[in-house]
């Protein structure tokens, strides 16, 4: 027969476990994990710090020319941010282009077109593209994909569209096109599964309703699913452009590296990860390590934003969402 | 023009043209067509990347691979300072994440009040998105520019970082779905909260907490980035000494793929096989159970 | 006996030994390489301490297959020691000397004013050259008859142009001038020019040459360790640029001599100042390195040696330097580097031109030699 405990309080805001601390070892417990916790916090806090303190000196050297100036030259002493930004973005940008169709459609069919017996295993093996490393990709991107790429689709866009400039070629393989290419393929399984989580949880009731109506399959999911899981699904793209802005090794390894303005997709660039990954280790201390660590604040703060603005979309579609991977 | 039918109709219906239009119909045919289609494209790069590493790898994969540091010029030689170095680093990054992801976990998830709890978690999906390399710059600057020194431990300390958020994460959700009853029965009976949490609440929750765990792990065995400002990387065999730099497998594989020397570029092909095998069965491993849960 | 004469038993010694195993100007070069250790020499000779000692160094990729080769050799005469050498480019060798995160620097690019005021108050860093090396142009060309190119002939108003990118194709008429046994095969192939995307010594040294050699570069771009490319693409280090060519028909890129070796890339002979073709060897930089010897600057910055005059003199020759502190902070680290120092300046320099390096001249080598006895720690010399 059980003695009667310790009153505990109705699960209130501290939750079943909480509250009920008036002994010494779970105070201790309680305490304990509580450290434990806002380590991280305190993790966060810090590299904010850090980076904006680091920041301080190019920052006050060229207030927001930074961001806007175009000329990186460390031996003159000039730094603009602007050809790292646009290589960033332009490089997740075709990701994203590339990712989207590709992504939609993968998670439509495995959500609602495919059997059991053809969704698990698909969806295994896309997950499983997932936990290929970064630099596993690179070694494959410049040895197999970036040739690969060169003779067919760069050669075949350049033949084709190479009279706009932004398909200007002559494409090398290596270049602003690889890197998204090889991005896209590192994003879709993020976009996938999370597409995958945003259209399961949008209601049957919609789905019967259309069917009733004499929708075709395809009908059903473009005017019932879709429209309904559409926030999740910009949330999920958005979380995949968050994942790209911030990838390096892969990057670095097929991007070219170089430091101007890419002009065709065609061109080498350069991210601001692949910069300092490149160049941080000889940095000059001072301004040049002021500069690089800038340039990483700067794309901490585009994907937080890009973070949160996601997770919000996806869980006004499909509640709290974690991905493990 | 909209007719309350009845059950859909059949594919044969529909192909005799009744009410739905040919239209839809290719269309809806085209489309199911083309969502195939793209899942099949999802999945050729996978198997084009595993089809290099693996025919690639494997004829890298000699006795000198494994058991040889690097020689000059390439000339033999092999990986073990890499694979030494990530089986001493990560395995102490685990042991510095799995306590503050696990513990940190419990508090938000059995303690915290609904304000902290929301801090806590937003901090951890943030430091979640964090760049890597961002990371790589934050340890260097506490743990590597102090003491003059690039060493292992920073790398570790890297790697933990990354797997934190993370582990905390995977965590919090398995102990939500341990069903409260268990709480409460464990209370009535007397136990403390603390003995609660380890051996109900944990227990219970144990098979999730492993999976995240494992999935972070299998992570940081891949990461390069943040290595390359804290264990800088090593030539030389280095066991135990983490006040120095030290090699890893995707460092390796770094510096090798960029290597004029085709003997130097195998290498690297070896090392990334040996590192997606660990990566790869990791995953499979940790994965498997649930789906063969799903299927059958 | 006092230091005056220890001293010169030390030189003479020295002098003896480098004239043995420099085998630049003395035809009798023998001397087996790397049997017998430095300390066999006599009781002056520095020689590592006993204990396991692990040295870390960082720096130019420009000598790192030379610096891996003279570390398996000195870790073989003295087992007890590990030295760890990160070929992460010049500029990394300067920053880590700086922030004193290695024991020893590496650069071919001798340290400015601005970046030796950087160093901490009150220290003071030696430039110790250890070898010569040549900056070649290399190339991947596959012919019109399907097979590579050989044998390429550059002029300095070709190299310039193809990296200003005013030149693009390999059939431009001012390449196919200065090579008429292979025109007709040069094909119609884009170029691809590869340069540094790291802070990178060997850089400084193409970029010099560039910028004595065009006007337009000189205006345009300008001499550093990193600058800014008109086109092409960035690869770190000098393992980075020969990978990238090699990946890529069509390209072109610059780094030293060994590395196009290893590579099996074809390296263009370059018209030097004589107005003769000469490929980028050992025996062409000692030449060059020999043209300016007088004006060898006391402090050992040299800078790249571009354009020498000579028939044989290759156009583009750079010393490289290992940087350390006078004063050594740890005693065993000190002695250990002072030990490998010496071993490279004497044993050291015969490995060099089998590798396609070129060993310091016999001045140079002994005026090194004797920078050595600067080193102290806690104070006295390591050794005297």
């Amino acid at each position: 027969m059980s003695a009667v405990p310790t009153p505990t309080p109705p699960l209130g805001p501290r939750g079943l476990l909480g509250g009920s601390g008036s002994r010494l070892p779970d105070l201790v417990f309680r305490g304990g994990t509580g450290v434990f916790a806002w380590v991280v916090v305190a993790i966060l806090g810090l590299l904010l710090i850090l980076l904006v303190l680091n920041s301080r000196q190019v920052f006050g050297q060229f207030g927001l020319s930074f961001v806007t100036g175009t000329d990186w030259d460390p031996v003159a002493g000039m730094y603009g941010a602007l050809p790292f930004i646009i290589g960033t973005v332009a490089s997740s940008l075709i990701a994203i282009l590339l990712a989207a169709p590709i992504g939609i459609l993968t998670a439509v069919f495995l959500a609602e077109l495919a059997s059991r017996r053809v969704a698990v295993p698909l969806t295994f093996a896309i997950e499983l593209l997932a936990a290929i490393p970064s630099v596993v990709y690179g070694l494959w991107g410049v040895f197999v994909l970036g040739p690969v790429l060169k003779a067919t689709v760069e050669a075949w866009l350049v033949g084709t569209l190479g009279w706009l400039p932004i398909f200007a070629g002559p494409p090398f393989g290596i270049g602003l096109f690889a890197a998204g290419v090889i991005l896209t393929l590192m994003i879709l399984p993020t976009v996938i599964s999370i597409s995958r989580d945003v259209i399961s949880s949008v209601p049957n009731h919609q789905r019967e309703a259309m069917l009733a109506l004499g929708a075709t399959r395809w009908e059903m999911i473009t005017r019932a699913v879709l429209p309904f899981a559409r926030s999740g699904i910009v949330g999920a793209l958005i979380l995949g452009l968050g994942r790209a802005l911030g990838e390096t090794m892969a990057v670095t390894m097929v991007i070219g590296n170089s430091q101007k303005i890419p002009q065709s997709i065609f061109d080498p660039s350069q991210t601001i990860a692949s910069q300092i990954a490149t160049t941080f280790n000889e940095a000059g201390v001072g301004l040049q390590t002021s500069a690089l660590i800038a340039l990483g604040l700067i794309l901490l703060v585009i994907t937080m934003t890009l973070n949160v603005i996601a997770r919000l979309l996806v869980w006004r579609v499909a509640g709290p969402v974690t991905e493990a991977a | 023009m909209t007719a309350i039918a009845g059950p859909p109709q059949s594919i044969a219906a529909r192909l005799t043209g009744s009410t739905v239009g040919r239209r839809r119909t290719i269309v809806d045919r085209v489309m199911r067509g083309l969502a195939l289609a793209a899942a099949i494209i999802c999945v050729i790069p996978l198997g084009a990347v595993l089809a290099f590493v693996i025919g690639n790898g494997i004829s890298a994969l000699n006795i000198d691979l494994l058991t040889k540091p690097p020689k000059a010029l390439g000339l033999g030689g092999g990986a073990l300072n890499a694979i030494l170095g990530s089986l001493q680093m990560v395995p102490l990054a685990a042991l510095l994440a799995v306590p503050i992801g696990v513990l940190g976990a419990v508090y938000v998830a059995e303690f915290g009040n609904r304000r902290s709890a929301r801090i806590i978690r937003f901090s951890a999906d943030v430091l979640v998105g964090v760049p890597s390399i961002i990371i790589g710059i934050f340890v260097f600057t506490f743990l590597v520019l102090p003491f003059k020194q690039f060493n292992a431990f920073a790398g570790s300390v890297a790697l933990a970082v990354i797997m934190v958020p993370v582990i905390m994460r995977t965590t919090e959700e398995s102990l939500h779905i341990v069903p409260n009853s268990l709480r409460e029965a464990s209370l009535a009976l007397g136990v403390p909260v603390w003995r609660t949490v380890f051996s109900v609440v944990i227990r219970t929750g144990l098979s999730g907490i492993l999976t995240g765990t494992m999935l972070a792990f299998a992570r940081a065995m891949g990461e390069t980035a943040p290595l390359l400002f804290t264990a800088l990387g090593s030539r030389l065999i280095n066991v135990g000494n983490f006040a120095k730099p030290m090699d890893a497998l995707p460092v390796f594989i770094y510096v090798n793929a960029r290597q004029p020397n085709e003997l130097l570029n195998q290498q690297a092909w070896g090392a990334a096989f040996l590192l997606l095998a660990i990566v790869l069965i990791i995953n499979v491993a940790v994965r498997a159970r649930s789906w063969g849960r799903q299927i059958g | 006996m006092n230091i005056l004469s220890k001293r010169a038993v030390g030189l003479a010694l020295a002098a003896i030994l480098a004239g043995c195993s420099s085998g630049g100007a003395s035809p009798t070069a023998q001397g087996t390489p790397g049997t017998t250790p430095a300390g066999s020499a006599g009781p002056s000779t520095p020689v590592p301490p006993t204990g396991d000692v692990t040295l870390q160094g960082a720096g130019a990729t420009f000598p790192a297959l030379l610096y891996q080769v003279w570390i398996e050799k000195f870790s073989e005469a003295y087992p007890n020691v590990a030295i760890n050498y990160q070929a992460i480019g010049s500029g990394g060798g300067i920053k880590g000397i700086t922030q004193q995160t290695v024991d020893f620097g590496a650069s071919d690019a001798a340290m400015k004013d601005t970046e030796i005021a950087a160093l901490p108050a009150g220290t003071k860093i030696l430039h110790i050259p250890t070898a010569l090396g040549a900056v070649v142009v290399i190339y991947n060309i596959k012919g019109k008859d399907g097979n590579a190119i050989k044998g390429l002939k550059l002029d300095a108003a070709n190299i310039a142009g193809i990296f200003l990118g005013t030149i693009t194709t390999w059939s431009d008429p001012t390449i196919a001038a200065n090579n008429p046994d292979i025109a007709a095969n040069l094909p119609d192939t884009a170029i691809l020019t590869v340069h540094r995307a790291d802070s990178s010594g060997t850089t400084n040294a193409f970029t010099s040459y560039l910028d004595a050699v065009s006007p337009d570069w000189h205006t345009s771009v300008g001499a550093g360790k990193e600058v800014k490319w008109p086109v092409g693409n960035g690869a770190p280090g000098n393992d980075g640029v020969s990978g990238s060519v090699k990946q890529t028909d069509g390209a072109v890129g610059y780094v030293e001599l060994q590395y196009a070796v290893v590579s099996g890339l074809g390296s263009a002979q370059v018209k030097n100042a004589a107005g003769k073709f000469v490929a980028g060897s050992s025996a062409g930089v000692t030449s060059a390195a020999n043209s300016v010897l007088a004006s060898f600057p006391a402090d050992f910055r040299q800078a790249p040696i571009i354009n020498a005059a000579g028939d044989d003199a290759y156009p583009i020759a750079s010393y490289t330097y290992i940087l350390a502190y006078v004063d050594q902070t740890d005693a065993t680290q000190g002695q250990t580097l002072v030990a490998f120092l010496y071993w490279a300046l004497t044993d050291g320099q015969k490995e060099e031109k089998a590798i396609g390096y070129a060993p310091l001249p016999d001045s140079i080598d002994q005026k090194a030699i004797e920078e050595l006895h600067q080193i102290t720690t806690g104070g006295s010399p390591i050794w005297p």
